[in-house]
């Protein structure tokens, strides 16, 4: 890879959620400031390694991009916002400062987080607009054909168009439920970042904790910004323990604790008082504090149960989906009452029979109530798993 | 919708059928996947094959039969199986095919099944 090429590289990673929340602004359009945007890098890759490296290679692609927009303009004589024709008027557009704060993104991000769009689109399109992936990666992430999800896309960005004059920051009272939808996305991306087994899916996870910080650091008066930033950073501290040196999982009860990130739980903790002191409950907080008490396993050498069995039932009460009440019945089992449990597990909903995790705690939860159908929960387990280590650890547990 | 699911496997993952230390550990995965299939009520029509060395492959040549024993020489993936699943989407299809043994030793191939010409049915 030429320098010019590696440099064009490193500015689109470095600067291409700043350039595009911009553009997107000043133009009230994303899907045309993503193209104007990639037709400036490529624009860059042909220059660039005969003229040099510019001084300022994101005012570079800026400006590139800008000349692209209003030439579109020209063309579809787009009523402009007063703002942006001023903009076009300045001779040499200053070099973008680098704020420590790119807030632009968040902004791009609410955009994308608009109840008018699809709910299943918010995060991949947050993913595109915001990180520029690709709608082929995006779509394996999320496990949807390459060209449905493009459709999707597409479909979402028409409706912010559509939507256009909604281009602007929410109002205060707009914010929780937005930001609800901007943190379940950033949730989900981790979620499918944990699961893929390497890149790129995998950068979704750094992704994902890129955008919890960089929410918590622009809201830092919203407790459910830091609650999921301290939720996702304990399991960030726990990844490498996940798997042993032979690449075979690890359950959570088996892992060492000495093997869990000290760096990251201290952070993760700080998070959550940082949250608490805010005195806003929420489901995020509570399965952070559910992790924090896993987490107390490091200190103390006991899993506090009777305690988590606890805050899984305050979560149940928040909002109580289907993963909150099997780890409910999972800690009451932990915590000295599996027939509780199981009587839990017997009256979810009939959806909870296509859940893997869901037969995964039935097995273990029978087991320990020692009652019949250990054997055919497992399966059942291994059936619906994708992961083949979790794969290969539950079919060394049928005996 | 009713889809095809191909299952193919890489020549590594047909081995370990005959692998005695490998086989259990196949079968018990394979076994539990067409289980969850069986149990979710998705499930047309299916099988799985014999391992490819059993396979028998005819073409005609310029009108002249041509039979030849095994898989193709050069295949890196061979069809383990298949199944016709009926499923709301391909979105959901995806899903399972995601969770087969196979595709992450091989691949799932996802088929929209061609519905029969208008007037072709019965």
């Amino acid at each position: 890879m030429s320098e010019a090429t590696a440099a064009a590289e490193r500015v689109a990673r470095e600067s291409y959620g700043r350039l595009v929340a911009r553009l997107a602004w000043q133009w009230r359009d994303l899907a045309a400031a993503e193209d104007a945007l990639a037709d400036a890098f490529a624009a860059a890759l042909s220059h660039w390694p005969q003229q040099g490296l510019p001084d300022a290679p994101e005012a570079w692609l800026a400006r590139a991009a800008q000349r692209r927009l209003l030439h579109h303009a020209r063309h579809t004589r787009l009523t402009l916002d007063p703002r942006v024709t001023a903009l076009l008027d300045e001779a040499e557009p200053e070099a973008p400062q680098r704020p420590a704060v790119p807030d632009a993104r968040l902004q791009l991000m609410f955009v994308c987080a608009h109840p008018a769009i699809a709910t299943q689109v918010h995060a991949p399109l947050m993913l595109q607009a915001v990180l520029g992936l690709d709608a082929k990666v995006i779509a394996s992430a999320f496990l949807v054909s390459p060209a449905a999800m493009a459709q999707r896309l597409v479909r979402g960005k028409a409706r912010i168009r559509e939507a256009g004059l909604r281009f602007e920051a929410p109002e205060d009272r707009e914010l929780p439920a937005r930001l609800a939808a901007v943190l379940e996305a950033i949730y989900a991306a981790y979620t499918l970042g944990r699961q893929a087994l390497d890149s790129p899916a995998g950068d979704l996870r750094e992704e994902a904790l890129f955008l919890a910080r960089l929410t918590a650091q622009l809201l830092p008066g919203q407790a459910e910004a830091w609650g999921l930033l301290a939720l996702l950073l304990h399991a960030e501290a726990r990844r490498a323990a996940q798997f042993d040196a032979q690449g075979r999982f690890v359950p959570l009860q088996a892992q060492d604790p000495t093997s869990w990130s000290d760096d990251l739980i201290r952070e993760a903790e700080t998070a959550l008082w940082t949250a608490a002191q805010l005195r806003q409950p929420g489901s995020f907080q509570i399965e952070a504090a559910i992790q924090s008490a896993h987490a107390q396993r490091r200190a103390t050498g006991q899993t506090p149960w009777r305690a988590i069995a606890q805050l899984y039932g305050v979560l149940v009460q928040h909002h109580a989906s289907l993963g909150a009440r099997v780890g409910l019945a999972v800690a009451q089992a932990e915590a000295g009452e599996p027939a509780a449990a199981v009587a839990l597990l017997d009256a979810l909903p009939p959806e909870a029979a296509g859940y893997a995790p869901y037969w995964v705690a039935r097995a273990h939860v029978l087991g320990l109530a020692g009652a019949p159908g250990r054997q055919a929960a497992l399966q059942r387990a291994i059936g619906l798993t994708e992961d083949p280590r979790l794969r290969d650890y539950l079919v060394a547990q049928l005996g | 919708m009713q889809f095809m699911l191909v299952f193919k496997e890489t020549t590594a993952e047909v081995s370990r059928r005959d692998d005695p230390s490998a086989a259990p550990a196949y079968w018990g995965a394979w076994q539990a996947y067409v289980g969850a299939m069986h149990g979710s009520g998705i499930v047309v029509s299916g099988n799985a094959l014999q391992p490819p060395r059993t396979a028998t492959h005819v073409r005609l040549e310029g009108g002249k039969r041509q039979v030849q024993d095994g898989p193709f020489a050069d295949t890196h993936e061979h069809l383990g199986g298949y199944f016709i699943v009926e499923t709301a989407s391909l979105d959901d299809a995806l899903e399972w095919a995601a969770r087969a043994p196979c595709a992450s030793a091989g691949s799932v191939e996802v088929r929209p099944v061609l519905p029969p010409p208008a007037g072709a049915a019965s």
